[in-house]
């Protein structure tokens, strides 16, 4: 019987040197204490397609951090790791310095007391109004009297600019303030950093400009970090300290928002200017019109 | 040639793909049972669900349940009549009643009616999200959703069944004796001497939890087990339904072949 290989370990890959000089690039040395989210090597398939391959990259503690990138490239994916919800084929994942994919579900758990998410829809639970929804959390997780969680829900509604609409069922919002309650109930717990999926994807300007104001408003007035995935590149500009753009399983730019919008990059210059035509085709691949259309031609010219 | 390996691959595939669903739906089976603890601490919630599974399914199976008695009332004094025998009707409709229909067609009822509901409810969700944030929100949705629902499904059946058969044996007398002039006497003093505790009625028992532990796993699982979107939700629903009803028969012919098969 063959002797067994030890494990290929990612995170050899995680200890070699990146070149961006911000922020934290890995090395061998523990985490630096800005760096709140630590991806090192990171690979993740489906069926046989490759979403992510060995990528790395930090969350900053306390900053505004944007995932950007195309629909499809597996950005609210790369969430789902990040949130303990997927695992990986390959590579870490460390939040706060534990390694997320090797927690217990006890541990898993009271990390995830720490995250907040803001999912797309919102993922309001559709039988309870948007009291019970922010207030969720402190009951499943806190001993609080009721006079106090009464308390704290209105003050968490009053940021978001909702404590108004307390008594209304999920059915009854508009799809900004669904976002806004689901911003409400995902800081329900004071958490330390929060996940936004795609959070101005079909909103009207007014409730866009709400929703820009508030992720950057709470990240700063909170204390909390922010990692927002999003391809609504002015929006996530505005607000971001720190930018990466992922595009084919790859991180291809990183970077202060200047930097990347002024990046020499062909792919990042197509996505960040919204041009129909460059690295990623405006045609899906296919044969040539001519085949298609002319079939005896296309044989003849073959 | 290459047409029948085709033929074989796919037959392959879908082996396999039925195998691993199978094994997905007893891993979610343990985790359903695993939260029966931590509901005990929470007996609320399934309180909530039996009155979203049992109390919500109670006018369907009352008024199925009185007019299949009726039925029974018409056929059986139709048929023992020319025996002389009607006054065996109130056992005759009883005994069909606890025995087989009763278990039988509440669950079927019960497949259409609170299966679907809860599948599509899971099912949607899945496809809001709902799921994925109370996960996120370090609650385990197993515990917290389906455990509940599971349970309310698996206690409601034999409480629907047994309400099934005394409206079923009250619709049997509307009948037959109310219609059909049997003596009311003879009717429900032949069912008391007949039917026999063991044999029929906790036997039906058996049947009906049988039947709500099925039906409820199936449909707890196609919910949770279905593609997050509009499509997925509906042949899920479909699938439920279909399922359960070829469940419930196959399992009825198994459990009175296991009691009655003497």
């Amino acid at each position: 019987m063959a002797p067994k290989r030890p494990p290929k370990r990612p995170a050899a890959r995680a200890a070699a040197p990146a070149a961006a000089p911000a922020p934290a690039r890995p090395t061998a040395r523990p985490a630096p204490p800005d760096v709140l989210v630590r991806v090192r090597g990171l690979s993740f398939h489906r069926g046989r397609r490759a979403i992510f391959d060995r990528i790395d990259l930090d969350i900053p503690r306390g900053m505004v951090t944007a995932i950007m990138g195309p629909s499809g490239t597996g950005k609210t994916t790369l969430l789902k790791l990040i949130g303990g919800q997927l695992r990986p084929s390959a590579g870490t994942v460390a939040v706060d310095g534990k390694d997320i994919h090797a927690l217990r579900t006890g541990e898993l758990y009271a990390l995830r007391k720490r995250m907040g998410m803001l999912f797309q829809t919102g993922a309001l639970l559709t039988d309870l109004d948007v009291f019970e929804n922010v207030a969720y959390p402190l009951r499943e997780h806190t001993k609080l009297s009721e006079s106090m969680i009464r308390k704290l829900v209105l003050l968490k509604l009053e940021a978001v600019g909702l404590r108004g609409a307390r008594d209304l069922m999920p059915s009854e919002l508009s799809g900004g303030m669904a976002r806004r309650v689901a911003l409400a109930r995902a800081i329900a717990l004071d958490p330390m950093m929060i996940m936004y999926d795609e959070p101005f994807t079909g909103q009207d300007p007014i409730s866009m400009g709400v929703l820009v104001q508030l992720i950057r408003r709470l990240n700063d007035a909170a204390h909390l970090t922010s990692v927002v995935v999003s391809h609504d590149v002015a929006e996530t500009a505005a607000i971001a300290d720190y930018v990466y753009v992922i595009a084919d399983g790859r991180v291809i730019d990183r970077g202060p928002p200047a930097k990347v919008q002024a990046s020499g990059s062909a792919w990042t210059r197509q996505f960040m200017q919204g041009l129909p035509d460059g690295p990623v085709p405006f045609h899906y691949p296919a044969p040539s019109l001519a085949t298609d259309l002319l079939p005896a031609w296309g044989a003849a010219a073959a | 040639m290459n047409a029948v390996l085709d033929w074989l691959a796919a037959l392959g595939r879908a082996g396999l793909g039925a195998l691993e669903r199978l094994g997905r739906g007893h891993l979610l089976l343990l985790g359903i049972l695993a939260g029966l603890g931590p509901l005990a601490r929470r007996p609320g919630l399934l309180l909530q669900q039996m009155n979203s599974v049992g109390v919500r399914s109670v006018l369907i199976i009352a008024v199925s349940g009185i007019f299949v008695g009726m039925v029974l009332g018409l056929q059986g004094h139709y048929i023992l009549s020319r025996f002389g025998a009607e006054a065996t009707l109130g056992v005759m409709v009883a005994a069909s009643l606890v025995r087989e229909l009763g278990p039988v067609v509440t669950a079927l009822l019960f497949a259409g009616r609170a299966g679907s509901a809860l599948t599509a409810e899971i099912g949607l969700m899945k496809a809001t999200e709902q799921l994925s944030g109370l996960e996120m929100m370090a609650v385990n949705p197993v515990y917290r959703v389906l455990t509940p629902r599971f349970l309310a499904g698996f206690l409601s059946m034999p409480l629907l069944a047994a309400m099934f058969s005394a409206l079923g044996v009250w619709g049997g007398w509307f009948v037959g004796v109310g219609l059909l002039g049997v003596d009311d006497g003879t009717y429900w003093s032949q069912m008391q001497a007949k039917i026999d505790l063991h044999e029929d009625i906790q036997n039906g028992v058996v049947k009906s939890l049988v039947f709500g532990f099925v039906c409820s796993w199936i449909a707890i699982f196609q919910g949770y087990d279905c593609v997050p979107t509009s499509e997925g939700v509906s042949r899920a629903t479909t699938k439920t339904v279909v399922h359960s009803a070829l469940a419930v028969l196959g399992l009825d012919f198994v459990l009175t072949a296991l009691m009655f098969g003497k």
